[in-house]
């Protein structure tokens, strides 16, 4: 009797988890361009905004229509509210990636300090922590969940060092057009942790019904 | 709403290891319930699993069926409903009950509610009067009725015959209202009536209502219970048994997953 129901959830999840591997795969792809100096690829990504951004309204409208039409409980609800709000921790992930690429197609190689190096490390890490956030959606694992919200502190040291690096390489070039831009990419980056973080606070909910930032 | 039942709030029944049989068929199983004062507590559960048969020991409706055996232990306040000698038609008076088809008496809507209140001995034409204003206007249905009360209530339709049920009841002014499926055969804009009026009985009634409507559980009660093949499987505030409830079969019945 859950037949058409259950189909409903299956087309859910893999939108859900399709629009993250995509989000995932950009911000690969941004950094990947920016090393290589490659801005076909940064435009590439940046050309999926609309995609992007339809793929989040198709989800909200699926999650609206199970609300609407089947009128979940329990388990189901859960999951449909948490679908519902971490589609717009997505949909920002998204567009931070393709405001990376932006900044990548216009990117001066002229200027490449110390604080392109860490901006690198930051990104794969944080890339990481995406892969967590999807993967502890996909499997509904509590460890992994929590193994991505233990990381935030990591990136928030990430963007301090790179702040930190950027503000001595100002100090030593005239020129700070680069520096900005890279400290730009940085905050892109840390904002993605912390939405990553919403996502697995959203997972942990789906698990065990507690409300993110409620206590007891 | 917290999570747990308040347990601050008085009780109006207390169920303990309460168990009944229909000859050999053993229908309820070690019920164990506190049913709060100025509350709408919900029976939910598949055919068949009990819901029913439990509320008609609430106010001793069981006591008409000769082969059932019962055991354990129903406190209503302070006084024992379990093979106890207590004056029935007087907890009738104080714990009514309003069923799922309407089935108001072959007689005029005033007589209809007055019915009651004579049996109970009040003869007083004025004061029956009022009591008959009060019972209707507290069943939301005075308006509606007002310029016929001496018609047929069997003129009325289905949703005003079931809040003209539900005013009956209330003319003889009782402490608890059952309400088995009241609003299964009603239109939905009868139902939205029967509903709005429960949340309005329950600040000086409480009230205990079996519903196969999940989504009327939902909207109207405090705590929800569900029964299963005679257990009852969880018992709790509505909101936690709706949104994460502790037991497997719970879930896979409101879910639809079975039943």
């Amino acid at each position: 009797m859950r037949k058409k129901l259950d189909e409903q959830f299956d087309e859910l999840n893999k939108q859900f988890i399709l629009l993250g591997s995509v989000c995932e795969k950009n911000l690969g792809e941004d950094f990947a361009a920016l090393q290589n100096r490659d801005r076909e690829r940064a435009l590439y990504v940046f050309n999926q905004k609309y995609d992007l951004a339809n793929r989040s309204r198709d989800i909200e409208r699926l999650c609206l229509s199970l609300i609407l039409r089947e009128q979940p409980v329990a388990s189901d609800l859960r999951l449909v509210s948490a679908v519902l709000k971490m589609v717009t921790d997505l949909d920002r992930i998204g567009a931070q990636g393709i405001d990376i690429a932006e900044i990548v197609t216009t990117y001066d190689y002229t200027l490449v300090g110390p604080s392109f190096d860490l901006l690198i490390k930051m990104a794969e890490s944080v890339r990481q922590i995406m892969h967590k956030a999807i993967d502890s959606f996909v499997r509904l694992d509590l460890h992994v969940a929590e193994d991505v919200l233990k990381s935030d502190d990591g990136i928030d040291k990430y963007f301090m060092m790179v702040k930190q690096s950027i503000i001595e390489e100002m100090s030593n070039t005239p020129d700070h057009r680069v520096s900005l831009d890279v400290l730009l990419m940085a905050k892109y980056l840390e904002r993605t942790a912390d939405h990553c973080c919403n996502i697995a606070q959203w997972v942990l909910y789906v698990i065990t019904g507690k409300q993110p930032g409620v206590s007891a | 709403m917290s999570a747990q039942i308040k347990t601050e709030e008085k009780n109006i029944f207390t169920v303990r290891q309460f168990n009944q049989w229909y000859g050999d068929h053993h229908a309820l199983h070690n019920i164990n319930m506190d049913i709060k004062e100025h509350s709408i507590t919900a029976l939910i559960g598949p055919s068949g699993c009990g819901k029913s048969t439990f509320i008609r020991n609430l106010n001793r409706m069981n006591d008409l069926i000769p082969s059932v055996k019962l055991e354990g232990s129903i406190l209503y306040h302070d006084q024992e409903l379990v093979n106890s000698d207590i004056d029935v038609s007087k907890l009738r008076k104080e714990v009514g009950m309003v069923f799922q088809k309407p089935n108001p008496f072959p007689m005029s809507i005033y007589d209809n509610i007055a019915y009651g209140p004579r049996t109970h001995g009040v003869r007083n034409r004025a004061k029956l009067d009022a009591l008959v204003e009060n019972s209707l206007r507290a069943a939301a249905i005075y308006d509606e009725v007002k310029d016929r009360i001496h018609t047929s209530a069997l003129g009325l339709s289905g949703g005003q015959q079931q809040r003209l049920c539900i005013a009956r009841a209330l003319a003889v002014q009782p402490e608890v209202l059952l309400m088995d499926e009241p609003t299964s055969a009603l239109d939905p804009i009868s139902t939205g009536k029967i509903e709005e009026l429960a949340l309005e009985l329950k600040e000086k009634y409480s009230i205990v209502i079996v519903t196969h409507n999940m989504q009327q559980a939902l909207r109207i009660s405090d705590y929800t219970a569900f029964f299963l093949l005679g257990d009852l499987v969880e018992f709790g505030p509505t909101d936690k048994i709706f949104s994460k409830p502790e037991d497997k079969r719970t879930e896979d019945y409101i879910t639809g997953r079975f039943g």
